[in-house]
C-alpha cells in the first residue's frame, strides 16, 4: 500500500472515530467538558536528599461529559500524580483545572463530593471490618444511615463480599481488597469516577465484572477516568486517551486514532532465540517499514504483514515462527514510549 | 442557621462516629486507663499516705493523703489519654496506616479530620474522668462534691494534650521517636506536684513546675476536689486552653503541608 493510499486511509478512520462519539452515546449534541486542564503542573517540594522534582509538566487535555477517557503511560510517567489533582487531593503547582463546571483551586470541596476515586493503593480502613469501610465512607459524604445501608448491600454484592462484611481489611486478599475499594468509590453515587490502575490484581472474572459495570455507568452518564497498564483494557474501555510520558503528553486521541496515526495497519512477529535479536534484526532490515526488537521477538511493523513474510522467507528467515495480526494499542504505546531502534 | 452549624459539627461527629465504631473492638482499652491511675492510688495514695499521714501546709486537716493525690493521677490520666490518643494513634493514621488519604478524598477537610479526632481525644479524657471518678467515690476519697468540676477541667486538660499531640504527630519520624516523649511526660509527672505539695521546692523550682502543663491540669482538678475552687483556677484553664490553640494552630498548619502533597 502505497503512503497516498495510507494517509488517505487514516484520514478516513479519524473521521469514522470522531463521529463515533456521538454514535454510541445518546447523542450528545455540544460534548460539555466535565475536567479541563491548561498548562496543568505538578511539581513536588525537594526531599530530604534531592532537588524538586515536575512529575507533570505543563499538560492540557479535555475530558467530556459521558466518556471514558484514559491515561496511559510507563511507570513514573505522572499518572497517578495527575488522577489526584483531578480528584482534588493533591494541588496543582500550576496552570488551570476546571472540574464539573468548578475552579479546583477554590471548590474542592464541593467538587470532591461528586467524585469517587479509587487510588492506586487501596488505603482502607484496616481499623474497621469491611461492611464498615463502606459505612463510614459514606458518612464522611454526609449520606444518611437509611441512604448507607441500601447503597452497601448493594456494592458488596456487586464487589462479591458480601460473606465477608465482618471481615477485617487485613483478611481480605489482594484482589478483594481492589474491590472493597471500587465498591467503596461508588458509595456517593459519583458524576465522575476517578479509578487509577483499578483492575490490577483483579482475577479475569472480576475484570468483566468491572467493564460490566462501568460500561453501565458510563450508559448512565458518568463520565470516567482511569488510568491503566493493560492496553487491551484500554482499547475496549477508553473513548479517547491520552499517552504521558515524563509528565508530558505525547499522543492524544481515541485508540482506533492513536493506532492508524502512529503504526502500521499490520504487524509481522517473528520468534526468535533470546539474544539473537540484533542479528536477526540486521538481516530482517528492511522486510518491513520499522522493525522493534523485544526479548523474544521481533515486531515488524508493515501494512501488509503477509508481503513482509514473503520478504523474510526470501531472506532465509523461513525457519523462524511467525505470525501476522493487526496492529494495537500496545505497538502504539511500544513506539510512542519505548526506543524504536531500526527504522 | 441551625442547620450550617449543623453542617459544620457534622464532619467532626463522623471522625468521633469512627472511632467509637473503632471502640466496641478495643474498648478495654479504656478500662486499663481507667485502671491505671487507680493502682497508682492504691499503692500510692494508700500505702504512702499511711506514712505521710496528714499533710502540713494545705489547711483543712480533714484532707488526708489519698484524697490529695488522686486529683493529680486523674489529671495525669486525663492527660496521657488525650496525648496517646492524638500522638501515637494519629501518627499510625497519618504515616503507617495513611487512612487520612483516602478521607481527604471525600468531602471531609484537614481541618475537619483534625478538629475531630481532638472533639474524641477529649471525649476520652472525659470518659476516663467520669470513670475514675465513679471509683474513687465509692472507696469514699472525695472530699467535696466540687470534684464534678473536674469534668469540665478534664476536658480542658484533654483538649490542651490532645492539640499537643496533633503537633507531636506531626514530628514524629518513626516509633522509636516516642522514646523521646516519654522522656518528656514521665519527668512531668513526676515533678508537677502529683504526690507531694509545690512547697517542698525552693522558690525558682517552684516557678519552673508551675510553667510545666500537667502543673497547671493538676491545680485545675485539685482545687474542686479538695473544696477550693477560686480564680486560680480560671488562670490555669486560660494557660491550658492558650498552650492547645497554640498547638493546635501550628500542629494543622504542619498536617496540611503533609497531606496536601
Ligand atoms: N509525593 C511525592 N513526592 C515526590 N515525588 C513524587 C511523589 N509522588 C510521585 N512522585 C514522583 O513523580 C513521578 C510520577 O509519579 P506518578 O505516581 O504520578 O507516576 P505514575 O505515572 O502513576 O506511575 P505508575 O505507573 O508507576 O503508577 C515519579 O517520578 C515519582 O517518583
Ligand atoms: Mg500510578
Amino acid at each position: 500500500m502505497g503512503i497516498l493510499a495510507q494517509f488517505v486511509f487514516c484520514g478516513y478512520m479519524l473521521a469514522v472515530c470522531g463521529g463515533a462519539v456521538r454514535l454510541s452515546g445518546v447523542s450528545v449534541s455540544s460534548r460539555t467538558s466535565v475536567v479541563s486542564a491548561r498548562g496543568l503542573t505538578k511539581t513536588y517540594p525537594p526531599g530530604k536528599a534531592g532537588s524538586a522534582f515536575t512529575a507533570v509538566d505543563a499538560i492540557d487535555f479535555e475530558v467530556h461529559s459521558a466518556e471514558a477517557f484514559g491515561f496511559l503511560g510507563p511507570n513514573g510517567a505522572g499518572k497517578s500524580s495527575t488522577m489526584r489533582m483531578i480528584g482534588c487531593v493533591s494541588p496543582p503547582t500550576g496552570g488551570t483545572l476546571q472540574i464539573l463546571g468548578m475552579d479546583a483551586a477554590d471548590s474542592g470541596k464541593r467538587i470532591r463530593a461528586r467524585i469517587g476515586s479509587v487510588p492506586q493503593d487501596d488505603l482502607l480502613d484496616p481499623e474497621l471490618t469491611v461492611g464498615e469501610n463502606l459505612l463510614i465512607y459514606g458518612r464522611y459524604f454526609g449520606m444518611s444511615r437509611i441512604a448507607i445501608a441500601e447503597r452497601s448491600a448493594e456494592l458488596l454484592e456487586f464487589a462479591r463480599l458480601t460473606d465477608k462484611a465482618d471481615a477485617r481489611v487485613q483478611a481480605l486478599s489482594g484482589g478483594m481488597r481492589r474491590r472493597l475499594t471500587i465498591a467503596r468509590s461508588l458509595m456517593n453515587t459519583p458524576d465522575l469516577l476517578l479509578l487509577d490502575e483499578p483492575t490490577t490484581g483483579l482475577d479475569p472474572q472480576a475484570r468483566h465484572l468491572l467493564w460490566e459495570r462501568l460500561f453501565e455507568l458510563k450508559r448512565q452518564g458518568v463520565t470516567l477516568v482511569l488510568t491503566t497498564h493493560y492496553m487491551d483494557e484500554a482499547e475496549r474501555l477508553c473513548d479517547r486517551l491520552v499517552v504521558m510520558d515524563h509528565g508530558r503528553v505525547v499522543a492524544t486521541g481515541s485508540p482506533r486514532a492513536l493506532i492508524d496515526t502512529h503504526v502500521t495497519r499490520e504487524v509481522l512477529e517473528l520468534l526468535i532465540e533470546p539474544g539473537t535479536g540484533a542479528a536477526v534484526a540486521a538481516r530482517a532490515y528492511g522486510v518491513a517499514d520499522r522493525i522493534e526488537v523485544l526479548a523474544d521477538r521481533l515486531l515488524c511493523y508493515t501494512d501488509d504483514g503477509e508481503r513482509a513474510l514473503a520478504r523474510a522467507h526470501e531472506r532465509g528467515l523461513g525457519g523462524l515462527d511467525a505470525l501476522v495480526r493487526r496492529a494495537t494499542l500496545e505497538d502504539v504505546f511500544l513506539y510512542l514510549t519505548g526506543r524504536s531502534l531500526i527504522e | 442557621m441551625t442547620t450550617a452549624r449543623y453542617e459544620r459539627a457534622r464532619p467532626v461527629a463522623v471522625m468521633i462516629e469512627r472511632n467509637l465504631r473503632i471502640y466496641r473492638h478495643t474498648w478495654a482499652l479504656l478500662l486499663a486507663e481507667i485502671l491505671e491511675p487507680i493502682l497508682y492510688l492504691g499503692s500510692i495514695g494508700l500505702g504512702v499516705g499511711v506514712l505521710v499521714g496528714h499533710l502540713p501546709g494545705l489547711g483543712a486537716p480533714s484532707v488526708g493523703y489519698p484524697e490529695f493525690v488522686a486529683p493529680a493521677l486523674l489529671a495525669t490520666a486525663a492527660m496521657n489519654g488525650a496525648l496517646n490518643e492524638t500522638a501515637f494513634l494519629m501518627y499510625n493514621r497519618l504515616a503507617v496506616e495513611r487512612i487520612y488519604q483516602p478521607i481527604l478524598a471525600t468531602p471531609m477537610s484537614v481541618g475537619e479530620v483534625a478538629v475531630g479526632e481532638i472533639a474524641w481525644a477529649v471525649l476520652r479524657s472525659v470518659m476516663i474522668t467520669v470513670g475514675f471518678l465513679g471509683v474513687i467515690a465509692v472507696f469514699g476519697l472525695v472530699a467535696s462534691p466540687w470534684v464534678l468540676l473536674g469534668v469540665l477541667g478534664a476536658a480542658v486538660i484533654g483538649f490542651c494534650f490532645a492539640c499537643v499531640g496533633l503537633l507531636v504527630a506531626t514530628w514524629v519520624r518513626g516509633f522509636p521517636d516516642f522514646q523521646f516523649v516519654q522522656l518528656v511526660m514521665l519527668p512531668m509527672f513526676l515533678f508537677a506536684t502529683t504526690f507531694y505539695p509545690l512547697g517542698v521546692y525552693p522558690r525558682p523550682v517552684q516557678v519552673a513546675v508551675e510553667c510545666l502543663p500537667l502543673y497547671q491540669a493538676i491545680q485545675l482538678l485539685r482545687g474542686p476536689a479538695l473544696g477550693q475552687v477560686d480564680a486560680a483556677l480560671l488562670l490555669s484553664a486560660g494557660y491550658l486552653l492558650v498552650l492547645g490553640g497554640l498547638a493546635l494552630h501550628w500542629g494543622l498548619r504542619r498536617l496540611r503541608r503533609i497531606l496536601s502533597v
